[in-house]
């Protein structure tokens, strides 16, 4: 079931299960390489997407595609914003900038953290709130009135990702002193200061022991069930996987093999084959005949 | 127990002096410059002033290499279009001398916004020497164009004067210099508690990252390049009004790798280590001609090392920097400071 919300951190308005972003057989090459071949996927608003599949299979490709690094040859990916009457404006992202596209409001974090090192965790999440703040330069140079009190509305604001995500130790840390764990953290943080109408979460718990795991799953489920935040999520780890996400998609080799309920995949035969390979005493007319 | 400081307003937790001690340093610190040229010989006065400019450049110089990354070293180049456009526009149209400053440093803005486009290809060592192509062109063009700036001669500028003052004699421009210093440093410090200044921070440390977060990389960087330059530019301007003359051996790239040791020297994105950083480096060469002059009757040997001896020393403060504390002064500074703050404790 999935719940539309009016939160503060999250931008879209929505209703719950419309479409929101479209991806339309796009294909990705890089010189003779197909990374992506006719991928096809919907993303509807408040629902846990995850993206799933082998290692070089293209899910950080998709990512990439959908926040701007990489621009697709073919197709066309859409993102679909809410008017004032409550209807669905559709905008095409395929070949904005990815600052273009953080504007809309697609957030995402990086499977190798890729956090503002030298900055402090606050100025890490206040970073994040860029496309929401409108002093000017010469405001903002003599910080009094407007820009002040700006800096200060947005510091409180910030405060709440602190608490949602339980660092509240360590706001006036540099990052680069953190330990891997709450970087990976304090990388979401930054990404939820946006206000994400999406939220894309690239390996979230890579590298994290199980109890690290339990924690970052109960935050993507907080920001998902308390703000109705829109996720899609790339992960190895199946149990998480089974357990958090509302769909699945399969991607193998550049190409999308299954897409359904954790259920469905489960029992798809094709993602089955991708990740176990082929059963080769049930399917005996397959084996080379020699 | 109260074991660290607390503030119970975002206010005071964001202000920029937090504590009891920052506040007592500050007031001390303006008194000193106020009371200080009332007490200096004019050769201490001159030292200060020069001291003052070159904090402005260090500043401008940080805001581009320090907090957005982006090295250059055509320092030299931009500050001789400050100080040539400053005199000419004093020279030819009769301008007063903070008109003339306040054009100068937009006009260098604007050039270094020209030499910055190539930022948004280049990195590291590439754009390093991209902006040393700025600094041979600019200087090209200075020498070589001859019927504006008057090539190899030198331009005299009219001396500044403000309600019938004098300004380029010692007393009066110290408080000229250190004013422009010390709005400089204000308008620097708040750049960096804005999204402008984050986002500059954010370039410098995670480009991709900051261009998802939505800062448009082109428009900031070449908003650094424009900010920085006009500082820069002043710290050019400055010089022309003050010395009255302007000659483009004043501008060379050895200009521009002083800049960077001041602000290696001090601490690379911080205004602190840029005020230590250019304080250190300008008053090196006169601590090492003092040293000379008292030691010349021990050493007859002195007199004739002495101005290797100082290009000698400039490179080696520069490598002990860089291998002991490649965070510079400011670190220094900030290392004392909690040390003392912990004695006698070490943790």
């Amino acid at each position: 079931m999935l719940r539309g919300f009016t939160s503060e951190l999250n931008s879209s308005r929505l209703k719950a299960g419309e479409t929101q972003l479209k991806v339309d057989n796009i294909q990705l090459n890089f010189g003779g390489l197909t990374a992506l071949l006719d991928v096809s996927l919907e993303v509807r608003q408040s629902e846990i997407l995850a993206i799933i599949g082998p290692n070089g299979a293209g899910k950080t490709s998709l990512l990439n595609c959908i926040s701007g690094l990489y621009h697709p040859q073919k197709g066309k990916i859409s993102f679909f914003k809410s008017d004032e009457k409550g209807g669905a404006t559709e905008q095409e992202v395929t070949r904005m900038r990815p600052h273009q596209i953080a504007q809309l409001g697609i957030a995402r974090s990086f499977q190798n953290i890729e956090l503002f090192r030298h900055m402090t965790v606050l100025d890490n999440l206040l970073s994040g709130c860029h496309i929401h703040m409108k002093s000017g330069l010469l405001a903002s140079m003599v910080y009094l009135g407007a820009a002040q009190r700006e800096q200060i509305k947005f510091r409180q604001f910030v405060e709440d990702i602190i608490d949602l995500l339980e660092i509240e130790a360590h706001r006036s840390k540099t990052v680069g002193s953190l330990s891997y764990g709450l970087q990976k953290r304090v990388e979401m943080g930054r990404a939820l200061a946006m206000r994400p109408s999406i939220l894309l979460l690239d390996e979230p718990m890579a590298g994290m022991n199980s109890e690290e795991k339990e924690d970052m799953a109960r935050f993507i489920l907080d920001i998902n069930e308390e703000h109705g935040v829109t996720t899609i999520l790339i992960e190895h780890d199946m149990g998480v996987v089974m357990d958090i996400s509302d769909r699945i998609v399969v991607l193998n080799f550049g190409q999308k093999i299954g897409e359904g309920t954790p259920q469905e995949v489960h029992n798809n035969p094709a993602v089955v084959q991708a990740y176990l390979g082929e059963n080769r005493v049930h399917l005996p007319n397959q084996l080379p005949e020699n | 127990m109260i074991s660290g400081i607390f503030h119970s307003r975002y206010e005071d937790d964001m202000a920029l002096r937090r504590t009891h001690a920052q506040k007592i340093r500050l007031v001390i610190l303006v008194i000193a410059f106020i009371t200080f040229p009332f007490f200096a010989d004019r050769y201490s006065l001159t030292l200060a002033n020069q001291v003052g400019i070159a904090v402005i450049g260090a500043i401008g110089l940080n805001i581009l290499v320090g907090y957005t990354g982006q090295i250059s070293l055509g320092q030299g180049g931009f500050m001789a279009v400050g100080a040539y456009a400053a005199g000419l526009l004093t020279l030819h149209f009769g301008m007063p001398w903070w008109a003339s400053t306040l054009i100068a440093c937009l006009f260098t803005a604007l050039v270094g916004v020209l030499f910055g486009i190539p930022s948004l290809r280049l990195k590291g060592l590439y754009l390093a020497i991209a902006t040393l192509s700025a600094q041979v062109i600019i200087l090209w063009v200075v020498t070589h164009w001859t019927a504006v700036t008057g090539g190899n001669d030198a331009l005299v500028v009219p001396s500044p004067t403000m309600f019938g003052i004098k300004l380029n004699k010692d007393f009066n421009f110290y408080w000229v210099v250190w004013s422009i210093a010390l709005i400089a440093t204000l308008l620097t410090v708040n750049l960096f508690r804005t999204r402008f200044g984050r986002a500059f921070i954010a370039i410098r440390d995670q480009d991709i990252a900051a261009s998802v977060m939505g800062v448009d990389l082109f428009k900031y960087k070449l908003l650094s390049f424009a900010i920085s330059s006009f500082w820069v530019g002043m710290a050019g301007a400055l010089t022309a009004h003050y010395r009255s003359i302007v000659t483009w051996e004043r501008f060379t790239v050895d200009v521009s790798v002083l800049y960077l040791a001041m602000i290696i020297i001090g601490g690379l994105g911080s205004v602190t280590g840029s005020y230590l950083g250019a304080t250190f480096m300008t008053l090196l060469p006169v601590l090492l001609t003092n040293l000379g002059r008292a030691t010349k009757d021990t050493f007859p040997i002195m007199e004739t090392i002495l101005p290797f001896l100082q290009q000698g020393v400039f490179g080696l403060v520069i490598i002990l920097f860089l291998i002991f504390e490649p965070e510079g002064l400011n670190k220094m500074w900030k290392n004392a400071k909690d040390y003392f703050r912990l004695w006698p404790f070490s943790y």
